[in-house]
């Protein structure tokens, strides 16, 4: 059944690492906008 | 002759001529034409029974290849001298200017591919056990289906960077139903085992409504850039 | 709407794990293919859930090109990349679906060529808009939607028949299911269906806010300079 569990396994890794694409483009913009509110 | 009519036509005939004259694109494009069929000749080195079968996907790509490099240089020389500009700010209706690049595109595509057709019937030994006369009308059909939405793609490439590569990366996903009809008509001419009818009538369909997709939205896309 | 969010969440979490205890638990084993047919219950529902999202860019983009509404063109995106996503576990989790079930990793099934090449047009739709830059980008990518949008009939139709002119192993399911594996079914696609909503939002939230700092700056690098130069070059 290692298919199973390699299967279920893939569809989690894919959206957890989509959602840690915007994770990481929300914290980039939090910081231009800290630099925006600094001038 | 309508206004838009004989605009077209001013467009293409001035593009001809500019081809003619300079030779740049006609001359580089053709080398390229003969050294993808010689070089997918090396690679594919099949019997003559089954060349019949491959061959339609072998020439199809190879004309592809040989479209993409035509329809890259499509709006080269407008960007080049502004032409788009003046385009936008005169009354001229944007399709004339459509059709005079898509139909430039088709005849330079045609005789690329009336080049390169003999060489692939010697490499081949390619002889049509089906209807051969079918074949030109699917190599009409099927460079029209290219040509419209290449020439298409190539305006809304304009302003991107890597512009060259934008326009295959748009082009390859939405021509799948058209390659895969102009490939199945073509080898089922040549080996004659079934009727080409349903992909000749689904690349007329595929021509049509993209002709007139092309034709509605080209003034959005032209003035948009 | 901010409050609704984190409700949201919650609800889309419970929803996933009760999924995959149906899924995993509570569904019967399949005769012929046994458990490795649990992967139905997350490739099916993520295949309707994707063809959703990509309908959402569909609609989102029409409006766009009569509207001109930006807020319009943020859904458009955020519903493709969202979208792609979601194609992309069909795609990965189908072949292994099929490897041990019907010993191949691939065929030219229509359902799964169609969704090939769905994401193939969406994909190169997400490459334009990376690429592009003119400031009129959402237009020419929205009348990119509908050009690929013309084009799915056609996708179908070619290879219908090109199937049925070469006959390919086919991979499905199988007729009749049973009433626990579709409750199973429908549980997780309610649940992937909450959490594309949520994701989605989250995206076009992101691409709101990106755009505001984007016009900030802009603003912000114009105001530095000081009045723009007459016959300005482009």
């Amino acid at each position: 059944m290692n298919y199973l569990y390699a299967a279920y396994a893939a569809t989690w890794i894919i959206h957890i690492s989509y959602l840690g694409v915007l994770v990481r483009r929300y914290t980039r913009l939090r910081h231009e906008i800290e630099e925006l509110k600094k001038q | 002759m309508s206004r838009a009519g004989s605009l077209t036509l001013a467009t293409l005939a001035k593009d001809l001529r500019l081809e003619w004259r300079s030779k740049d694109a006609i001359n580089s494009m053709l080398f390229f034409a003969l050294l993808v069929v010689v070089i997918f000749s090396f690679s594919f080195d099949p019997t003559a029974e089954e060349s019949r079968h491959i061959a339609g996907g072998l020439v199809w790509v190879a004309f592809l290849f040989a479209a993409v490099v035509a329809l890259n240089q499509t709006w080269a020389r407008e960007l080049h001298n502004q032409v788009l500009d003046a385009y936008r700010v005169s009354p001229a209706p944007a399709n004339a200017l459509f059709l005079a690049k898509a139909l430039g595109n088709f005849i330079f595509v045609s005789v690329l591919e009336a080049l390169m057709t003999p060489l692939f019937i010697v490499f081949y030994n390619l002889r049509a056990l089906g209807p051969a006369y079918q074949l030109p009308i699917v190599a009409a059909l099927g460079t029209w289906a290219l040509v419209v939405n290449g020439t298409f793609f190539a305006a809304m490439s304009l302003r991107t960077r890597s512009r060259e590569i934008m326009l295959p990366l748009l082009l390859f996903p939405i021509s799948i139903p058209a390659l895969l009809a102009m490939v199945e008509a073509t080898t089922s001419i040549l080996t004659g085992e079934y009727s080409a009818k349903f992909w000749l009538v689904l690349l007329a369909a595929y021509d049509v409504l993209f002709t007139m997709a092309s034709l509605l939205f080209f003034e959005t896309v032209l003035h948009a850039e | 709407m901010k409050r609704a969010f984190p409700v949201l969440a919650i609800l889309t979490a419970v929803l996933l794990s009760y999924g995959l205890y149906q899924a995993l638990v509570v569904a019967p084993t399949e005769q012929t293919m046994g458990d490795v047919q649990r992967i139905f219950y997350y490739h099916v529902p993520s295949a309707w859930t994707a063809f959703i999202l990509f309908f959402v860019n569909l609609v989102a983009s029409i409006v766009y090109l009569a509207s001109r509404n930006p807020k319009t063109d943020a859904l458009a995106v955020a519903a493709a990349e969202v979208g792609v996503v979601f194609c992309t576990v069909v795609l990965v989790t189908g072949p292994i679906w099929a490897r041990p079930v019907w010993g191949i990793w691939w065929t030219w099934d229509l359902r799964l060529t169609l969704t090939l090449v769905l994401w193939l047009i969406y994909v190169s739709y997400l490459m334009l808009r990376r690429f592009s830059s003119s400031g009129q980008t959402p237009l020419i990518a929205a009348v990119l939607a509908v050009f690929g949008a013309l084009d799915v009939p056609l996708v179908y139709f070619s290879i219908w028949f090109f199937r049925t002119q070469h006959p390919q192993p086919v991979m499905g399911n199988g007729g009749s299911i049973d009433p626990r594996m579709l409750h199973a079914l429908l549980i997780n696609w309610l649940a992937f269906s909450c959490f594309a909503a949520l994701v989605c939002w989250s995206r076009y939230r992101l691409e709101v806010l990106r755009r505001e700092v984007d016009e900030t700056q802009a603003l912000e690098a114009l105001l530095e300079k000081g009045v723009p130069e007459r016959g300005s070059s482009r």
